[in-house]
């Protein structure tokens, strides 16, 4: 550390990284919080019948609900390997 | 009624125990009848930090069993004679904290009692569930540190989703939040989350900030509830959360650094 940046340095501490790193994981923990118990395992249902017929990685199918005011909507999402 | 309050956090070590013991402490220390229980089944501590660890005979298991009556478990305060502690198992598995064994200790203590003090296990599991079970209120115990910020808000989900309250459809179980350990010096050099930052994560209601102090660990040495160190600012910052909670405004203080004057630099080396 320069002599000058001893006098720049109020910004630089670890409490920000701490805080945006925190923000980040809690929202992303709330979010699965509120879907239904049922989602890992039918997941893991999906995934098995998925693989029957093409071989794809645990996080290839992403499932989630959304819920509207009027309806709930399950999202499935599915990628295949390039080839 | 009793109003049944939990203190809990997720994460161990974060200042449960040392808060239960507090929190019941300044209750009855305002006329209050107030229990204090230890829901940490096999690594009780609770009763040490209350100075009693000599007096305990039977405990909150062998009450559930029907082996002792709460007469008998229940200690009394030689301080403040209007609080008493129920110990936890040091033996017993924690499957013996069975949800009707609980609910009816807690029955029978809401009968005379005016607040019931559940001091939680560390983490999310059994003894934990059962410790907020039951309550009306929760204490969330939270130092400004990643993983206790990050637990306190699980233990947030949980309280929202498996309390009686939740299963139940009433009113959800009011939640505070304690900062404990908190050093402002290190805050404002931009090393330790601030207050702020911790409240804008957890976005719940704060219940008092405890400043981390030599204090606390000499009270705990000594069996002392550090709220009866009345001189001291973590003693304070209690008192404060006390007053708080039973619906007085105050201020809060300890949240900045002591600005140390010429001469205590000079003489106490900084």
């Amino acid at each position: 550390m320069s002599f000058l940046d001893y006098f720049r340095s109020k910004k630089t501490g670890t409490a920000s990284v701490a805080k945006e790193r925190l923000q980040i994981i809690v929202a992303h923990e709330r979010g699965q919080r509120e879907q239904p118990d049922y989602l890992p395992q039918l997941q893991q249902e999906l995934l098995a019948v998925i693989r029957k017929y093409v071989q794809i990685d645990d996080d290839m199918v992403q499932v989630e609900v959304d819920r509207n005011e009027r309806c709930s909507v399950l999202e499935l999402n599915v990628t295949l390997p390039e080839h | 009624m009793a109003r049944i309050i939990v203190v809990t956090s997720g994460k161990g070590g974060v200042g449960k125990t040392t808060t239960s013991a507090s929190i019941s402490t300044g209750l009855a220390k305002r006329g209050h009848k107030t229990v204090v229980i230890d829901f940490d089944v096999g690594l009780r501590n609770l009763d040490l930090i209350m100075n009693c660890e000599r007096r305990v005979v039977y405990d909150f298991v062998n009450v559930i069993q029907g082996e002792a009556s709460l007469n008998q478990a229940l200690i009394r305060d030689k301080r403040v004679d209007t609080l008493y502690i129920l110990p936890a198992s040091q033996t017993r598995e924690k499957e013996a904290l069975t949800r009707e064994g609980v609910e009816k200790v807690i029955n029978e203590l809401s009968e005379t009692f005016d607040y019931i003090v559940c001091d939680s296990p560390a983490g999310i599991e059994h003894g934990a569930l059962m410790a907020l079970y039951y309550a009306d209120e929760a204490i969330v115990v939270t130092n400004p540190e990643v993983s206790s910020v990050r637990d306190s808000d699980r233990i947030l989900g949980i309280l929202q989703s498996k309390s009686r309250r939740a299963e139940m459809g009433l009113d959800p179980v009011r939640e505070h939040l304690l900062l404990t350990r908190y050093n402002p010096a290190r805050v404002e050099k931009g090393e330790m989350l601030s207050v702020a930052d911790v409240e804008e994560i957890l976005a719940i209601p704060l219940l008092g900030v405890i400043p981390e102090s030599q204090v606390v660990l000499n009270a705990s040495n000594q069996g002392v509830p550090v709220i009866l160190e009345a001189e001291s600012d973590a003693g304070q910052a209690y008192d404060d959360a006390v007053a708080r909670l039973l619906g007085e405004e105050r201020e809060h203080r300890f949240m900045t650094a002591q600005k140390k004057g010429f001469f205590s630099r000079m003489f106490k080396g900084g």
